[in-house]
């Protein structure tokens, strides 16, 4: 009888074993076989199935990233990226400090009015949007695609930070302003430096919406040299339909950033998710 | 005159706050106040985006929209995806969610690798994909073959029988790992005395499932499917990079018709019609889920 119990135990086990196994090596193969697929010639590439490569090209990469002006877009994506979340890290940051601990007629509804926002879909606003840059003349430059993008951070941005200003105990701004602190300084040198686990949910989650934004920039650049990595991708996969271990370099070039920053910062990602989840 | 000072002072200071939030609204109503008003206006007329000209058509663009056939039938095929989204998708990663939630082994590597898909954009997804589902080089045509399946071989995404439900797979590869983590989490918030005690009063584990589990679990559950539903809807990259639409209209989308209507046709007003439909129409069933929610915990 006992044993009986036993070994269905551990029949269940290998059972749920073998389940999350298979599901996780669908999520990580296809990343394999990308990276397998760069290193291969176009002769090779259909006919040859296997994982280990064993000679790689590496001068894929040295093509895609010249030829294939991956290089550029690779620069462009880390300029939007970098520009996008400190905006919004800084303007988001100043605004729930004064909803957090500073005091002004309408400032309850100006928050809710943010809140409000992250709840109502406009899917049709990016046409708005578009006819708004042309008429700034920004259609097609690097601010007319970073600022829009620093707007759609804000709310949830806003939100976190709020909070968490909220939390910070009054003793230590009190103390800071005897010291002769500001409001800025206050800000500045004790909100802010207490605030780095929220900022950097913020940061891992703009800068992962900004890496993988595709729809604006398809609207607004149409200058290959103002490219991001996923606009160049179709670019490229366009105009060269069959050049398979170039494109596939050039997505390992969108794909290992964004995957290592994921790696390193996985414990923030899971709880913004997690946080997020559970108050709503 | 020293009341004049002190409300000065306060004035003043009152100022200093507004600076704190003034960059935030300026980018605020520039960027999203004012397009989404301007989207409403920009509704009732025929404007084509460039000529200073534009024409007044009142609920025009509306009634265009409605008797569209192509729009609604881009709205059916977001809803098919969307459906398998809500019943495949969410089931697995509840499966999953229910598995890790036992403390097993490697609890934390899963976690990280599932979590791994939604990571990558739709482009890069799309792209790999294509390869997977190709006509003469995909890899599935190539295990079919292996597996003495070659007669299934097709080129999936250019096939209209097969096309939209391949899409919907991509996506659900894509968003399982993300429902997964929010179910984990609802699943983990549940206190494990509760188990203890419904075990005590003799539950078994389908009792302890349906009793405790499922209850405690309906806002998680609300939560995960009203983000399927605005997310799977509003499906776009992926459409891009795998079908563009085609074959035919087979895999068009709401995103994709929008689109059309603003860069194709250059109708700028009936692309803003078109996204308020959607807005109303995504609003609505957030809502309808919202009530069923509520109805369900009353009994």
């Amino acid at each position: 009888m006992i044993n009986r119990f036993i070994l269905e135990k551990r029949l269940k086990s290998v059972v749920m074993h073998l389940i999350l196994l298979s599901v996780a090596a669908t999520c990580i193969l296809p990343l394999i076989w990308m990276f397998s697929s760069s290193l291969k010639t176009q002769d090779t590439i259909f006919s040859n199935m296997h994982i280990i490569v064993s000679d790689p090209h590496w001068e894929n990469y040295r093509e895609a990233w010249t030829k294939g002006n991956f290089g550029a877009y690779f620069l462009n994506s880390v300029i939007y990226t970098v520009s996008v979340v400190g905006g919004v890290v800084f303007t988001a940051s100043l605004a729930a400090f004064a909803f957090a601990r500073l005091n002004f007629p309408g400032k309850n509804i100006m928050f809710y009015m943010f809140l409000i926002t992250m709840m109502i879909p406009i899917p049709g606003s990016f046409i708005a949007l578009y006819v708004l840059l042309q008429k700034l003349r920004l259609v097609n430059t690097r601010l007319g695609y970073i600022l829009p993008q620093i707007n759609a951070g804000l709310a949830l941005a806003i939100y976190i930070l709020k909070t968490f200003f909220e939390e910070l105990p009054k003793d230590l701004e009190d103390s800071a302003r005897i010291d002769g602190c500001g409001k800025f300084g206050v800000y500045w040198h004790i909100a802010m430096p207490l605030a780095k686990p929220a900022i950097a949910v913020i940061v891992v989650f703009n800068a992962m919406a900004v890496w993988n934004e595709y729809l604006l920039a398809m609207l607004i650049l149409s200058s290959k040299s103002l490219m991001p990595l996923q606009r160049g991708l179709m670019v490229f996969q366009g105009a060269h339909i069959t050049r398979y271990p170039l494109l596939m370099a050039g997505i390992t070039i969108a794909v290992v950033p964004i995957v290592v920053l994921y790696l390193i910062m996985q414990r923030h990602i899971i709880t913004g998710i997690t946080a997020g989840a559970v108050k709503g | 005159m020293k009341l004049k000072t002190d409300n000065n002072i306060l004035l003043k200071d009152t100022l200093q706050n507004y600076l704190f939030v003034l960059p935030a609204l300026i980018l605020f109503a520039t960027f999203y106040i004012y397009p989404v008003y301007k989207v409403f206006e920009l509704s009732l007329f025929e404007y084509d985006g460039i000529s200073p000209q534009k024409y007044f058509v009142g609920l025009g663009n509306f009634k265009d929209a409605l008797g569209n056939s192509i729009w609604w039938h881009s709205m059916r095929n977001a809803g098919y995806i969307t459906f398998l989204a809500l019943t495949f998708q969410n089931a697995l990663a509840l499966l999953l969610a229910l598995i890790v939630d036992r403390d097993i082994k490697g609890g934390r590597f899963y976690r990280i690798v599932f979590y791994l898909p939604p990571v990558l954009s739709g482009i890069v997804i799309g792209l790999i994909w294509n390869w997977i589902y190709d006509g003469n080089y995909g890899l599935l045509n190539h295990w079919l073959s292996a597996l003495g399946l070659g007669k299934l071989a097709r080129a999936w995404l250019a096939d209209p029988k097969t096309a939209l439900t391949c899409v919907g797979i991509i996506h659900m590869w894509r968003g399982f790992g993300w429902g997964f983590i929010i179910l984990l989490a609802g699943l983990q918030n549940i206190p494990r005395e509760l188990y203890e005690a419904a075990r005590i009063d003799g539950a078994n584990s389908r009792g302890i499932f349906t009793r405790v589990t499922v209850p405690l679990m309906i806002p998680v559950f609300v939560l995960v499917m009203i983000l399927t539903v605005l997310g799977t809807m509003q499906i776009y990259d992926l459409i891009v990079a795998t079908t563009g639409g085609g074959p035919g209209y087979h895999t068009e989308v709401p995103i994709t018709r929008i689109l059309a209507a603003m860069i194709g046709s250059s109708r700028f007003g009936y692309a803003c019609s078109l996204g308020l439909i959607f807005g109303v129409v995504l609003l609505i069933v957030s809502m309808i889920q919202l009530k069923l929610s509520k109805l369900l915990k009353q009994t």
